[in-house]
């Protein structure tokens, strides 16, 4: 394999990467402030292609995009004000069950309303051919669209929750509910609030990405279980590890291409799944002691 | 009194008697097992929204032979496994006479068996020929065969020069029966297959896979799927700097596909049935009449555009509407041999010519290759 080559693959490697990255995000958010998993993360993310597609219809771009995030994410607020918010500390079972029926019904829903024929955002820049050349490697554009918009998140969400009142609320939620509402936060709107967030980054997500992957009534369901599998890799709750094993994984994925047959690519990554959940079931970058003091 | 009385006994009587004159033409039941959701909805829908359409015109004019046709259709979500379980409860609980579809080879060739053993008319619109090909009693295809599209391919690479290929296929049932002929059919037409590829059909990004075709120095891509993917692969192609021309097999024959793609589209090089170009086909073709009634009345109706898999669809329903017809008869044994002696039906696939030992009934010239120019289907080098 010639330099070129081995570089090519990593840049796909990095479009794949950057994809399963922001959808682990989201997991860690909610997981973060509520201890479960939202197994309907992925809806979210086809909930914000879906609608910024159609919103772009009538509006700019740039402006598709923000009404479909805050569309998104009022979509969240409700989902957890509805199902989960009158719950009585419920257990982890049961929150599974929850989210997995509400990813159903929202796929119902967006079949109903959107039909079952695929969808694109327009190219940010450029069209689907473009691409520029930097050292022999083919980028389109849109990668450095997806990689740019999503490192910004990640720092901006870092700051969020060390420098801000309202991260540092929800910090204090996760890292202690009781001795949070003591101190005079509300817990419950701590977790509407990371329902909120989650949402909003899920729906961004969908919309940078629909010019490269598409977006489909269920094409939240592949993407939920590779984010899954990233924010178990990269450690449960850990949002800058999350984005490290988002690259881990599509370079490992990349890779795989050249020397199995494409086919094996999800193959892989449920085996990577599968490998750290028996020998280091806090991930490649969590700690062993904070699991172990976690719920589950 | 009992005058008045007795009038309405009778009327009542002769109303019950004009009820059960209408009730002896029973309905035709037709079941249809399609993808209409799912990852191959691209095919599903159109040909339920297709057989939808037709049922309810044919029975505006009062049925086939006085027969109105009562269509059940089930979706099976691109499933083999609930495809089977429908194609048993179309036969057993609804007694259809015909089961049109499935939408895709895989199910198709899951439930062949099912329907021979029911003794049931199987339609199939799917492409692959391993459907038609050994010949079973009771199963028959609309879309034409995979192995003219793949000759169709090789003669214009042969055309321009072109021998080592890269090859990718999508891991669908129409993939993997278009690998097995393309791989079958490559050296007996000079075409070198330098590397090839299987890709997933929820698949969001395929620039691996082509950096490995490009690499091993490609002169051509041929992509041979029928899923949404297909796309992929001419956009991440194209994005890699692939500058070589890109061949698409017969199920890239949607609109919708060109527009995922967008400008990655043009120029790509297909074979496919002559829906997608009927505005530049000559008033003299044999098939223009019906292909310009089905896309305008499609297109009015469910303000999208027809594809050529809701044509096979059309050519399903309306091959059986033609052999019940003949047959005079709602017998499965008699509309069965009608289908079978069937000749010189225009469908929107082609001209159909049935016989014992061909089930499809569809030539190589049911083909036309077609390119892409602005966002749009033409004819190639036309």
């Amino acid at each position: 394999m010639n330099i070129e080559l081995f570089l090519q693959y990593v840049v796909a490697g990095i479009t794949y990467g950057t994809i399963y990255g922001i959808v682990a995000i989201g997991f860690n958010i909610i997981y973060n402030t509520t201890g479960i998993i939202n197994f309907a993360q992925g809806e979210f993310v086809m909930l914000g292609g879906m609608a910024a597609v159609t919103f772009s219809r009538f509006l700019p771009l740039p402006a598709a995009i923000l009404v479909a995030v805050l569309v998104t994410t009022a979509i969240g607020a409700l989902i957890e004000i509805l199902f989960i918010r009158w719950l009585h500390r419920p257990s982890v079972l049961r929150m599974i069950v929850i989210t997995i029926g509400l990813s159903i019904l929202i796929r119902e829903v967006a079949l109903h309303i959107w039909g079952e024929s695929v969808r694109a955002l327009p190219y940010f820049t450029g069209t689907s051919v473009t691409s520029f050349r930097l050292g022999g490697v083919y980028i389109s554009p849109q990668v450095l669209w997806v990689v740019g918009i999503s490192t910004v998140v990640v720092a901006s969400l870092g700051g969020f929750f060390r420098y801000t009142l309202l991260g540092m609320q929800m910090r204090a939620c996760a890292a202690n509910r009781d001795a949070a509402r003591l101190c005079g936060i509300s817990a419950k709107n701590m977790v509407t609030f990371s329902f909120m967030l989650s949402a909003a980054i899920g729906a961004l997500g969908g919309c940078i990405v629909s010019p490269i992957t598409y977006v489909q009534y269920d094409s939240g369901v592949p993407l939920a279980i590779k984010g899954f599998t990233v924010a178990i890799l990269g450690g449960l709750g850990n949002s800058l590890a999350s984005a490290g094993a988002g690259m881990l994984l599509g370079i490992l994925e990349a890779f795989s291409i050249s020397l199995l047959p494409a086919a094996y690519k999800d193959a892989i990554s449920v085996a990577i799944l599968l490998v750290i959940l028996f020998a280091r079931p806090s991930g490649l970058f969590g700690s062993t002691e904070v699991t172990r003091l976690k719920e589950f | 009194m009992r005058g008045k009385s007795g009038v309405i006994i009778g009327i009542m009587a002769l109303a019950l008697f004009l009820g059960a004159g209408a009730q002896a033409a029973e309905p035709i039941r037709v079941g249809a097992i399609l993808a209409v959701t799912g990852p191959a909805s691209f095919l599903g829908g159109p040909e339920a929204r297709t057989l939808e359409m037709l049922a309810e015109e044919v029975n505006a004019k009062g049925g086939i032979n006085g027969h109105k046709v009562e269509l059940f259709i089930m979706d099976s979500e691109g499933k083999p496994e609930k495809a089977v379980s429908f194609a048993k409860q179309l036969i057993e609980e609804k007694k259809v006479l015909a089961i049109l579809g499935p939408s895709q080879s895989g199910e198709t060739m899951q439930i062949k068996g099912i329907a021979e053993e029911g003794k049931t008319i199987l339609l199939s619109c799917a492409a692959a020929e391993v459907i038609v090909n050994p010949v079973a009693k009771w199963v028959f295809k609309t879309p034409q065969k995979d192995s003219d599209a793949i000759l169709w391919i090789f003669g214009q690479m042969k055309k321009m020069k072109i021998s080592k290929i890269g090859f990718l296929s999508g891991n669908d049932g129409f993939g993997q029966a278009g690998k097995g002929q393309v791989e079958k059919l490559a050296p007996e037409n000079g075409i070198t297959i330098l590397a090839s590829d299987v890709y997933d059909k929820a698949a969001s990004d395929l620039t691996a896979e082509v950096t490995k075709l490009k690499a091993a120095g490609a002169e051509a891509i041929l992509n041979w799927s029928i899923v949404p993917a297909q796309s992929i692969v001419i956009k991440n192609a194209r994005q890699i700097g692939f500058k070589g021309p890109i061949f698409q097999s017969h199920g890239f024959g949607n609109i919708k596909y060109v527009e995922a793609a967008g400008e990655a589209a043009e120029g790509v090089i297909f074979p496919a049935g002559r829906l997608l170009v009927v505005d530049v086909l000559p008033d003299s073709h044999p098939q223009k009449a019906i292909l310009v009634k089905y896309k305008n009345e499609y297109e009015k109706k469910y303000k999208e555009d027809a594809s050529t898999f809701g044509g096979h669809a059309w050519d399903a329903f309306m091959i059986l509407a033609k052999a019940i017809e003949k047959a005079g008869s709602t017998d499965k044994e008699k509309v069965r041999d009608a289908i079978e002696n069937l000749k010189g039906f225009v469908g929107t696939g082609g001209v159909f010519n049935f016989s014992a030992a061909d089930h499809n009934g569809l030539g190589h010239d049911a083909f036309e290759l077609q390119t892409v120019k602005k966002g749009k289907f033409a004819l190639y080098g036309k």
